[in-house]
């Protein structure tokens, strides 16, 4: 070692990390939000049931359910390919193969979320 | 892994069991059943937008003996990661370090996410649907 300084030493002034907490506090984020959109999500699904197509068309076309539906599942692809790209860090050795597999996480999980959305706003502005 | 002769640190089979190990390992495991939920809920979402055929073979499914067991799992996991990501949220927020506190909320996180599934189901079963 070369370089006497400590760490910290080294760091200072060296400006703030930027982005480099935003992994953390973005899976932090979606998961303050699905918090209160789980539980809607099933209180929502609970007062469904017995519900025909009609009727499970017609509730979730109400604004709000459509609102909160694609808030739900936006969030939810967010955070769900933010914690498949800890597991595939953590467990995925062979480089090329973490990288794919994280890079096809990732766009599956914005496919998913628009596929989604979509479904919502067909069914929102049908009538 | 590739051998660079480095030491290794302690691996799972060295420690004693402790129960914020059981929830730091359920909530990963979890969290990728849930993955597979979340599937299931775009399935549900683009059957409803695509009309009613689509959404009774959806219903099919999940009315089916294998779609209420997967409910059943993912209701759990969905619980249990709930609980315990409230639990990890208050942690990041500085609550909760001593060790006799992480041990009672890991306990807390288990035992809430079974009785919320508990309730779920027997609610479920009260309207009928099994």
């Amino acid at each position: 070692m070369s370089d006497l300084r400590n760490p910290l030493q080294r760091a200072r002034g060296l400006g703030s990390a930027k982005s480099g907490v935003g992994h953390w506090w973005m899976q932090r984020m979606t998961a303050v939000a699905l918090v209160v959109l789980s539980i809607w999500f099933v209180l929502t699904l609970l007062s469904m049931l017995h519900a025909d197509f009609a009727t499970a068309h017609a509730m979730l076309a109400k604004p709000w359910n459509a609102v909160l539906m694609i808030a739900f599942t936006t969030s939810m692809f967010w955070h769900a390919q933010l914690g498949l790209q800890v597991v595939i860090e953590d467990y995925v050795h062979t480089r090329w193969l973490e990288v794919s597999l994280m890079v096809l996480v990732k766009l599956l999980a914005v496919l998913f979320a628009l596929a989604c959305a979509l479904a919502v706003l067909r069914v929102a502005l049908a009538g | 892994m590739a051998q660079s002769g480095r030491p290794l640190s302690p691996h799972l089979g060295i420690y004693r069991w402790q129960v914020q190990m059981v929830t730091s390992i359920l909530h990963r495991a979890t969290g990728i059943a849930l993955v597979a939920g979340a599937l299931l809920v775009l399935w549900g979402l683009t059957a409803l937008a695509a009309g009613p055929d689509a959404w009774s073979c959806f219903t099919g499914f999940t009315g089916s003996v294998f779609g209420l067991i997967l409910l059943l799992g993912w209701t759990w996991a969905l619980m249990f990661h709930l609980c315990n990501g409230v639990r990890h949220l208050l942690q990041d927020a500085g609550m909760g370090y001593e060790i006799p506190q992480f041990v009672r909320s890991s306990w807390l996180a288990v035992v809430v996410s079974l009785l919320l599934t508990v309730a779920i189901w027997a609610y479920l079963m009260a309207g009928g649907v099994l």
